[in-house]
């Protein structure tokens, strides 16, 4: 394993209630301060290897390790951001973004005070009194990465956060996670079922195979970001590259 | 509602129904349909009564017992037939069977155990009750968003504050609907009692009223038991669209 890993998968695998097998044997390093993604063909437990990473799924083979600590449930340096988006619905954007914070028992002025400035990064300002249902999908998801950037968190696991949201909305959605990301340093563990996603936002692509799932390729795209702009960046030769290889491998599971 | 085109209010259907009532009323058919301006006055006379007022002391203070029981009773065990498998199998037929059941058949049996007293009423109240209630609660809970849950898990939730903060307020709008079905039997639950047991409350009047033929006091009674079921019925309801219009986007 990497000196640098901060998450280390190792000989993970899941067989559910019922004997489906998602996860076999899946080993891997995820860097420091990185945004590696898992990406493979629908079915094939990369959902499933989050929620582990998370510790909301218990493994059945093998462990977790975050920080040097073996993973037995949710924990203060990991943040999730759903693909539901899972917002109270009986409470407002301020409400719903300090949710973290209430749960640690933070007096509320405190939190409100962190959730403002979370909630202003992420632009939405002047929607803090909103409840979720005045909210389009796209807001809604901002919402969801306010609350876990709010809890201060070293990782930050997003599930197919963009998958209900809107062509336009996603891209633009794309272009500010990577900013905030890389200022931030937060390693982010990100899955996806779209090639050009994961090739335009990740510096490590696991590929996982059909299931059950297991590692079929980790790719580390060289694409060069600072000072681009993200249609350079879409027509960058390694961009490019990088989306072909990892539609070589993933059609085969098709 | 339209007449002619023109958009008249709910209560109208009331007017007319009130107006006819009156008109059989003054053609003396029958001695138990009194006119219904003679019941109005019959209500206007009893109301400030000292009978009157102690009945309805009596007969809220049981109805208002019964409720609590029925709800702090009905809410935390709906909640553990949602999240214990083991309880929900055990007690859900007895539920699905008293919650149809015509609990009016036991109160003679209660009667008989409990003594013919307050108690018996409060415990039909509660009977009355609970069962909707203990229901509904269970499929507000089992209804509840699973990925709510999973994401308070998520951001370091005790189990407590998974029910408190999540669990609780995912059911309310089913927990309400529970309890307005719940308010509405429990006023018949203590109608009911009260009027077995014939010497309390509200029920001591019915009975006094319709075996001295005071037909005019009868209906004025009946018009008050009905108003009261429909006023508290509506209060619930008022909370439950306040909750609905928030979870509007479940």
């Amino acid at each position: 394993m990497s000196a640098d890993a901060i998450v280390e998968v190792n000989q993970v695998g899941k067989i559910y209630d019922g004997g489906v097998e998602a996860l076999t044997n899946v080993s891997v390093a995820l860097p420091h301060g990185r945004l590696s993604t898992l990406l493979g063909p629908s079915g094939c437990g990369k959902t499933t290897l989050l929620k582990i990473i998370a510790g909301l799924i218990p493994p059945s083979r093998g462990e977790v390790w975050v920080k040097g600590n073996k993973v037995d449930g949710p924990g203060p340096e990991r943040a999730f951001v759903f693909q539901d988006f899972a917002l109270l619905p009986w409470a407002n954007v301020l409400r719903n973004v300090a949710f973290g914070l209430e749960l640690r028992g933070l007096p509320k002025e405190e939190r409100h005070q962190i959730a403002r400035k979370h909630i202003a990064e992420v632009g939405l300002k002047t929607f803090e009194s909103s409840y979720p249902h005045q909210l389009s999908g796209g807001m809604r998801q901002r919402v969801g990465l306010a609350r876990a950037l709010a809890i201060d968190a070293d990782i930050i696991l997003m599930d197919e956060p963009f998958s209900s949201v809107d062509e336009q909305t996603r891209r633009k959605f794309q272009e500010e996670l990577l900013d905030l990301l890389r200022h931030k340093k937060k390693t982010v563990i990100f899955v996806t079922h779209s090639i050009e996603e994961a090739a335009y936002l990740s510096d490590q692509i696991v590929l996982l195979s059909a299931r059950p799932g297991t590692i079929s390729k980790i790719i580390q795209p060289s694409i060069d970001r600072e000072g681009r702009s993200p249609d350079e960046i879409r027509r960058d030769k390694n961009y490019l590259d990088a989306v072909d290889e990892i539609w070589q491998i993933l059609k085969h599971y098709v | 509602m339209t007449l002619f085109g023109k958009r008249i209010p709910i209560f109208f259907s009331l007017v007319v129904w009130f107006v006819l009532w009156e008109i059989i009323g003054r053609t003396e058919l029958s001695t138990i349909t009194p006119p219904f301006s003679r019941v109005i006055a019959a209500g206007i006379t009893i109301i400030p009564t000292q009978k009157f007022s102690v009945a309805v002391s009596i007969s809220l203070r049981s109805f208002a017992l019964g409720m609590a029981l029925a709800l702090l009773i009905g809410i935390p065990v709906g909640i553990l037939m949602a999240r214990v498998a083991t309880i929900g199998k055990i007690l859900g037929m007895w539920v699905n069977i008293f919650v149809s059941a015509p609990i009016s058949a036991l109160v003679p049996i209660l009667m008989a155990v409990i003594g013919i007293g307050d108690t018996t009423v409060v415990v039909t109240v509660f009977l009355f009750a609970v069962f909707v209630i203990i229901l509904d609660t269970q499929i507000g809970i089992k209804q509840a968003d699973r990925s709510l849950v999973e994401m308070a898990r998520c951001f370091g939730a005790k189990r407590h504050q998974v029910y408190t903060k999540i669990l609780f307020l995912s059911a309310l709008p089913e927990i309400l609907a529970g309890v307005r079905l719940g308010v509405i039997r429990g006023v018949k639950g203590v109608v009911i009692g009260q009027l077995l047991i014939a010497i309390l409350g509200v029920g001591e009047l019915f009975e006094l009223y319709s075996q001295h033929f005071l037909m005019e006091e009868f209906w004025a009674l009946v018009l008050i038991v009905f108003m009261f079921a429909f006023v508290v019925s509506e209060a619930v309801a008022l909370l439950e669209r306040r909750v609905e219009y928030y979870a509007g986007s479940r």
